[in-house]
C-alpha cells in the first residue's frame, strides 16, 4: 500500500512514501531538521515550532515539517514537483525567532544542568541562537514536581514540548502526567501531585529535549563527555533490549536504551535503566571456601583446589542461572557432562521441551506484534515480565488489536478480554474475538506447574487452531541460550539434582538448594546461592564481560564488556576453564574466541547475531487438562535477580509499589 | 392588540423585562387586552428595548422604551414613536436573508417559523441527493462566516467524499470575539434556522449527528437552543425520521467552559470530546479526522444558519448578492464607541465609511472617529484613511485588514493605540492555550515589550516587530498568528503613538 511521491527538497529530487512527514522526508534526503516536540514514536503535537520549513506553493509562511505529510503537498501550477526548502532566509529567520522565544524563559543554567552536553536545546541554540538576549524582563519560573525516586524535575527548564505527557499516556499507558493552565501558566504537571506509577517512566528522561526531566540516581555524578559508552544488551528480562552502558573509570554511571526496532524500539524498563547501583553492592570480589561451617576468604588457587577436590569422582549436577552468558553455560555443560554429570537451566521448573525450539522459543517475532490483530496471553503478566514488550502489545491494542487472556486479571494498561484464570478457560479460545494475524504469548507461569508441558501442548494446539504464531515469553535472559545448547536433563530440575553429590551453581539464585550436597557457587553477588555455597568463585556481571545472550524470540545478541569486574572476580567462562584444568579435564579453549568457535560449530544458528531463525514446532500431543488456575511467574518486578536485589533503588521501588498497592486497598 | 418586545439578551440588558411588566400593568390599568409576543431583536440596539405595536398588520416601533413609556405606547401617544419598523432607514437599507425572521417571529414557535418560510429549505433538500445538496452550497458561494472565509461547499464536499461509518456536523457557537454578537442574536432570535441548516448539512454530507458548541457566557442562547431542539425533535424535524423522510438527524447543545481558544475549530473538537482545549496540529483536517476522529463539518453559526435560505430561495438568489469572491450577505456587527450600534445584514461590498459614519452615525461620544477594529480582537485597526475599503474577504485583506466574523468596534480620537496594541497582546497572553511556543511566550513578552515602548525605550520597537513576525510565522493557530495584526496595524497607522520620550526624571 505504499504511495511513493516525488518531491524536491532544497533542489534535490527524492522519492518517498506519501505518508511520511516532511521532517522524515528531509531526513531521508540527509537533511536534519531541528525539533523538540516531534518524536517518531509518539503522536504529532506540532507545538515547539522549531521544525519550520518553507513549502513552495503553500501559504506564504513557514510550515511545521513535523505535522505535514508529503501527500499534503501540492504540485506547482504546471505540475511541477512540490518543493520544500529548509535553508532559506525565511526558514532561518523563523527558527531563530522561535529559538529566541524558547531562550527567553529557559534559565540557561547549563553549567549546573545534567543535560548539558547532550541537550537538544543547547545544540540547537548553537545553530539558531545568539549569545545575548534582547529581552530583559524576569524569566518565568515554576515549581518542581515530585515524580518519585527516578525522575528529577527542574520545571523551569521545561519548554512544554509535551513529549513526556505523550509518552506516559500513549506508550506507558498511565495518566498521571498532563498539562494544566493556559498561556504562560500552562505547565507540565502530575495529576494531584502523584508520583508516576509505571515501570517505563525512566524513558521520559531520554525524551525530554532539555534538562527539565533528568535522572535522579545519575544526578550530578558525571558529564556525558567523560563517559565511556559501550553498546550492549540488557539481561534484566528476556527481551534482550539494546542498551548503552556508560562508565566512568570502572563504575557504571548509567544505562540508556539504544534503538532496535526488533526488540525494544527505543524504550527500556526502569529496572534495566536504574539497576546499576546493584552492580556496586553485595559484590563477590574474592573467592571463599567454607571452613568449619563458615565462609572464609581464600585465594583463587585455594578455592579452585577445594572445588576440584570436591568434584573429583563425584556425581555432579550443574545449574545454569538466569544471567549466565551462553558461553559459560556451554563450558559448564561440557565440563560437567565430561565428568559424567548433568546440567539443567530450567531452574524455575518451567516445563520447556528440550530440543523443540519452536515450542520453547516460539515462532513469533516481537515485531510481529506491530501487525497482529489478535493477541492471546496465557499465564503471563508482560507488564512485569517484559515491560517494554507490554508497551508494544499496548501499541497493537491502540491500533485496534484484540487482547485476550487466560490468567490472573492484572492491569496491563489496556483492555483485555478475560477468559478466566483457570485451565478450563482453554476451552474458550476458539471463540475469542478479533481478526487478522494472531499471536499466542505463553508465560513461564503457565509452564511451571506439574502439568506444565500439557498446558504448553494445549497452548500450542490452540495456536495452531487459531492459525496463530507462538511466543514463549521467558523471564530469564540466559534461558533460551542455555536451552539452545542443550543445558538440560531429561526429567528437568529434580532429575538433575537427584542423587547429586556436588552441585555446581552457575548463578542460579532464584531457588534454595535443599539437601546436603556440596555446593560450588559461581556468580557475581552475595545472594541466595552464595549463602548456601561451600566454595564461592567470584564472577563478572553482565556489564563486565562479553557474552552471548539469546532473547525470548530466539535472537542471539552480544553483550559487551563495559568495565572490569571488581576485585578478584573473573569472567565466567575463564573460571570454568581454570577449574577444568584443576580437574584434569581441560576444556579445549584458551580464549573466549576459541570457546565461541567451539560453540557455534555445535550450534551454527548462534553465529547469526541479531537474526532470528525460523523455528519449527514439533507438536506435543495434549492430554486432558487438570483443573486449577494458571499462574504468572513474577511476584516482584523490581527484585527478580541478584543484581536487582543488591540495588537500594530497586528495593525502594519495590517498597513503593507495595505501598501503592496496599494504599489502594485501604482507600477502597 | 399585539405587542412585540424582544427577549434577546441585549434588549433584556437594556430593560426589556421592566418594559414588558410595565406594559402588562398599563394594559390592566386601562383595561386593554394585549398580547405580548417576545421576539428576537431587530438588531437596532440603540433603540432597544424596541416595542412594536401591530396595527392593521403593520408593526409600529417605539424605542428606546422605558417602563414610563408604557401607557403612552398603548395610547399611541408616545413621543418615542418611530413609525413602521420596516420603513426605518436601518431596516430598509438591509438585505436580510440570514436574519430575515430575527425580530419578527417568536423564536420558539415552530408554526411562526414555518409561516415565515422556515423548513422550506429543508423540505427541498430532502428531495436532493447528498451531492446535489453540496453542489447547491457550492453554487451559492457561501464561505465560512466564522472568519476564515473558507468555501463552505468545498468543506462539505471533503466530508461528503470521506469514507467513514459515522460523520458529524459541529456548529461553532463559541462566539468569543469582542464586538461580535450575530451568533447569539440568531440563536436567541431564530434558533430553528440553525437547526434546519445543520440538518441540511447532515443530509448533504451523510452525518446523522450534530453538536452545537455554545459558549457558557450565553445562558439565554443555551436555554433557547435547548428548548428549540426539544421542540424540533417533538415535531419530527429532528430525530430518526426527519419530516417523515426516513432520514435521520439529531443534535445536541454542548456548553463550553469559557476559553476563547475553544472557538478555534480543533480546540473546540478537543473540548467537545472532553479533552483539554488545545489546538491540534493540522493536517489531519477536521473534515477528515474531526470529532472523535471521524469526518466532521465544523461551521460557524451564521454559515449554517444561512443554509436554509439558500435552499429556500435557490443558490443563485444568494450568489447574486455580494462582491468579487465574497458572495451573499455579510452580517455586520457594529459596536464600540458608535452612535448607532447593532446588527446590519447587507451584501458584501459596502464601504467601511458607510457603515461607521452613515449607518452608525459616527462615534457615540460625538468626537471624530479614529479607527475601527474589524474582525474581533485579532483584526486590524483600520484608520480613517482606509475607510474607503469595501467589506469583502479579499478586498479587506488587500488593505491589510481581516473581515473575520464581521464585528466592527469603533474608537474615537481619544483612543490610546499603544494601549490597544498592548491589550491585543495581553488578550492573547490570557487566552493562549499554551501549546505552541510563539503564542505562549510571544504574547507575554509582547506585553512587556510594548510597556518598554511606553516607557520610551527606543530599542523596543524593532524588537516588537521581530516578535510579531515570529508569532505570525510560527504560531500553530490563528490566535497567535493573528495577534500581530492589531498590534502591527496600530504601529503602522499610528506610528507617532509608539514614539515616547523618556520622562525627565530618569
Amino acid at each position: 500500500m505504499s504511495d511513493q511521491r516525488k518531491i524536491v527538497i532544497d533542489g534535490t529530487e527524492i522519492e518517498v512514501d506519501g505518508a511520511m512527514t516532511l521532517i522524515q522526508a528531509c531526513e531521508e534526503a540527509g537533511i536534519e531538521i531541528p525539533r523538540f516536540c516531534y518524536h517518531e514514536r509518539l503522536s504529532i503535537a506540532g507545538n515547539c515550532r522549531m521544525c519550520l520549513v518553507e513549502v513552495k506553493g503553500g501559504p506564504p509562511k513557514p510550515a511545521a515539517s513535523c505535522a505535514m505529510q508529503v501527500k499534503d503537498l501540492r504540485p506547482g501550477p504546471e505540475g511541477q514537483l512540490p518543493q520544500v526548502f529548509t535553508n532559506t532566509p525565511m526558514v532561518k529567520k523563523a527558527r531563530e525567532g522561535v529559538m529566541e522565544f524558547l531562550l527567553i524563559n529557559h534559565p540557561l543554567d547549563c553549567p549546573i544542568c545534567d543535560q548539558g552536553g547532550e541537550c537538544d536545546l543547547q545544540d540547537q541554540a548553537m545553530a539558531y541562537g545568539v549569545d545575548f538576549s534582547r529581552f530583559r524582563e524576569p524569566k518565568r519560573a515554576t515549581e518542581d514536581l515530585d515524580l518519585g525516586p527516578l525522575v528529577e524535575t527542574h520545571m523551569t527548564r521545561c519548554i512544554s514540548c509535551t513529549r513526556c505527557v505523550r509518552f506516559t499516556t500513549e506508550v506507558a499507558g498511565i495518566h498521571q502526567m498532563g498539562q494544566t493552565g493556559r498561556g504562560e501558566d500552562a505547565e507540565i504537571t502530575s495529576y494531584l501531585g502523584e508520583t508516576l506509577d509505571s515501570n517505563l517512566q525512566g524513558n521520559i528522561i531520554d525524551l525530554c529535549p532539555v534538562g527539565a526531566l533528568v535522572s535522579k540516581p545519575y544526578a550530578f555524578t558525571a558529564r556525558p563527555w567523560e563517559l565511556t559508552k559501550t553498546e550492549s544488551i540488557d539481561v534484566m528480562d528476556a527481551l534482550g533490549s539494546s542498551i548503552r552502558v556508560d562508565t566512568k573509570g570502572r563504575e557504571v554511571m548509567r544505562i540508556l536504551p539504544r534503538n532496535h526496532d526488533g526488540t525494544n524500539e527505543e524504550w527500556i524498563s526502569d529496572k534495566t535503566r536504574f539497576v546499576f547501583d546493584g552492580l556496586r553492592r553485595q559484590r563477590l570480589d574474592k573467592p571463599y571456601v567454607r571452613v568449619d561451617g563458615k565462609l572464609r576468604p581464600a585465594t583463587w588457587p585455594e578455592a579452585l583446589d577445594a572445588a576440584a577436590a570436591a568434584m573429583k569422582g563425584k556425581k555432579v549436577a550443574g545449574l545454569v542461572g538466569d544471567l549466565a552468558p551462553t558461553e559459560a553455560a556451554f563450558a559448564l555443560k561440557e565440563l560437567v557432562e565430561g565428568l559424567g554429570g548433568s546440567v539443567e537451566c530450567r531452574t524455575d521448573g518451567a516445563k520447556l521441551p528440550a530440543g523443540n525450539r519452536g515450542a520453547y522459543v516460539g515462532t513469533a517475532l516481537v515485531e510481529d506484534l506491530d501487525h497482529a490483530g489478535r493477541i492471546v496471553l496465557i499465564g503471563t503478566n508482560p507488564r512485569t515480565e517484559a515491560p517494554v514488550l507490554n508497551a508494544r502489545i499496548r501499541k497493537a491494542w491502540l491500533r485496534g488489536a484484540q487482547v485476550s487472556r487466560i490468567g490472573e486479571p492484572v492491569d496491563l494498561t489496556f483492555d483485555v478480554e478475560e477468559l478466566g484464570d483457570g485451565r478450563d478457560a482453554f476451552a474458550k479460545l476458539p471463540d475469542i474475538e478479533g481478526e487478522g494475524e494472531s499471536i499466542v504469548i505463553v508465560g513461564q507461569g503457565a509452564l511451571m506447574a506439574e502439568d506444565g508441558e500439557n498446558v504448553l501442548a494445549h497452548a500450542l494446539k490452540a495456536a495452531a487452531d487459531l492459525d496463530a504464531k507462538v511466543m514463549i515469553l521467558h523471564t530469564a535472559a540466559a534461558r533460551v541460550g542455555a536451552m539452545d545448547i542443550g543445558a538440560v536433563t531429561d526429567g528437568g530440575l529434580m532429575a538433575a539434582l537427584d542423587g547429586a553429590e556436588v552441585i555446581y551453581n552457575l548463578g542460579a539464585d532464584e531457588g534454595d538448594i535443599q539437601g546436603d550436597a556440596f555446593v560450588i557457587y559461581q556468580g557475581s553477588h552475595g545472594d541466595r546461592g552464595a549463602h548456601r555455597a561451600d566454595v564461592i568463585l567470584p564472577a563478572a556481571a553482565y556489564t563486565e564481560e562479553n557474552g552471548l545472550f539469546v532473547n525470548t524470540e530466539g535472537r542471539p545478541q552480544l553483550a559487551m564488556r563495559a568495565g572490569f569486574a571488581p576485585g578478584e572476580a573473573k569472567e565466567n567462562w575463564a573460571i570454568l576453564r581454570a577449574l577444568s584444568a584443576e580437574l584434569g579435564a581441560t576444556l579445549p579453549y584458551d580464549s573466549l574466541t576459541q570457546l565461541r568457535q567451539a560453540l557455534v560449530a555445535r550450534h551454527p544458528h548462534l553465529a547469526e547475531i541479531d537474526t532470528v531463525p525460523e523455528n519449527q514446532i514439533t507438536s506435543i500431543e495434549p492430554t486432558d487438562l487438570a483443573s486449577g488456575p494458571v499462574h504468572t511467574a513474577i511476584k516482584d518486578f523490581y527484585l527478580t535477580n541478584p543484581i536487582a536485589r543488591a540495588s537500594e533503588l530497586m528495593a525502594e521501588l519495590s517498597a513503593n509499589a507495595k505501598l501503592r498497592f496496599s494504599d489502594k486497598i485501604a482507600a477502597e | 392588540m399585539k405587542i412585540y418586545v424582544p427577549i434577546d439578551s441585549a434588549a433584556k440588558a437594556l430593560g426589556a423585562e421592566d418594559v414588558v411588566r410595565a406594559l402588562v400593568q398599563a394594559a390592566a390599568d386601562s383595561g386593554q387586552a394585549v398580547e405580548i409576543i417576545r421576539t428576537g431583536t431587530r438588531g437596532m440596539i440603540w433603540l432597544e428595548p424596541l416595542v412594536e405595536v401591530e396595527t392593521d398588520g403593520v408593526r409600529y416601533g417605539f424605542g428606546p422604551a422605558t417602563p414610563e413609556d408604557a401607557a403612552a405606547i398603548l395610547d399611541g401617544t408616545s413621543v418615542k414613536a418611530l413609525g413602521p419598523v420596516e420603513d426605518l432607514d436601518w431596516m430598509k437599507r438591509q438585505t436580510r436573508l440570514t436574519f430575515a425572521r430575527v425580530g419578527v417571529t417568536d423564536p420558539l414557535s415552530l408554526d411562526d417559523y414555518q409561516a415565515h418560510g422556515g423548513l422550506a429549505g429543508l423540505r427541498r433538500a430532502l428531495g436532493l441527493t447528498g451531492q446535489e445538496i453540496v453542489d447547491e452550497v457550492k453554487a451559492s458561494g457561501l464561505r465560512g462566516r466564522g472568519g476564515a472565509g473558507f468555501p463552505t461547499g468545498i468543506k462539505w464536499q471533503t466530508v461528503h467524499d470521506a469514507q467513514a461509518s459515522r460523520k458529524y456536523i459541529v456548529c461553532n457557537a463559541d462566539e468569543g470575539d469582542s464586538g461580535t454578537f450575530a451568533d447569539r442574536m440568531i440563536m436567541e432570535g431564530d434558533p430553528f434556522t440553525l437547526i434546519e441548516g445543520m440538518t441540511i448539512a447532515g443530509l448533504g454530507v451523510g452525518a446523522t449527528k450534530g453538536y452545537v458548541y455554545l459558549r457558557s457566557e450565553y445562558p439565554d442562547a443555551i436555554k433557547v437552543m435547548r428548548r428549540a431542539v426539544d421542540i424540533a425533535r417533538g415535531a419530527g424535524v429532528l430525530g430518526a425520521d426527519v419530516l417523515g423522510s426516513g432520514r435521520t438527524f439529531d443534535m445536541e447543545i454542548r456548553v463550553g467552559a469559557g476559553a476563547y481558544v475553544c472557538g478555534e475549530e480543533t480546540s473546540l473538537l478537543n473540548s467537545l470530546e472532553g479533552k483539554r482545549g488545545v489546538v491540534r496540529a493540522k493536517p489531519p483536517l477536521p473534515a477528515l479526522e474531526g470529532f472523535l476522529g471521524r469526518p466532521t463539518v465544523v461551521n460557524n453559526v451564521i454559515s449554517l444558519a444561512t443554509v436554509p435560505v439558500i435552499f429556500e430561495k435557490g443558490a443563485q438568489h444568494y450568489a447574486d448578492f455580494g462582491l468579487g469572491r465574497s458572495r451573499g450577505t455579510v452580517t455586520l456587527q457594529v459596536a464600540g464607541n458608535v452612535a448607532r450600534g447593532g446588527l446590519f445584514e447587507t451584501a458584501f461590498g459596502i464601504s467601511l465609511d458607510e457603515v461607521v459614519n452613515d449607518l452608525g452615525g459616527g462615534s457615540a461620544s460625538g468626537r471624530p472617529v479614529k479607527a475601527v477594529q474589524v474582525g474581533g480582537p485579532l483584526g486590524a485597526y483600520m484608520p480613517v484613511s482606509k475607510f474607503d475599503a469595501a467589506l469583502g474577504y479579499e478586498e479587506l485583506d488587500a488593505e491589510g485588514g481581516l473581515l473575520g466574523h464581521a464585528g466592527l468596534v469603533v474608537f474615537d480620537d481619544t483612543a490610546d493605540m499603544l494601549g490597544m496594541a498592548r491589550f491585543a497582546m495581553e488578550f492573547c497572553a490570557v487566552e493562549s492555550c499554551g501549546k505552541c511556543t510563539p503564542c505562549r511566550i510571544g504574547a507575554v513578552r509582547g506585553v512587556e515589550t510594548i510597556d518598554r515602548i511606553a516607557q520610551g525605550d527606543a530599542d523596543a520597537l524593532p524588537l516588537l516587530t521581530d516578535l510579531c513576525e515570529t508569532m505570525k510565522d510560527g504560531s500553530l493557530c490563528a490566535l497567535g498568528g493573528f495577534t500581530p495584526l492589531p498590534v502591527m496595524s496600530a504601529v503602522t497607522h499610528f506610528p507617532d503613538e509608539f514614539v515616547r520620550t523618556k520622562e525627565a526624571a530618569e
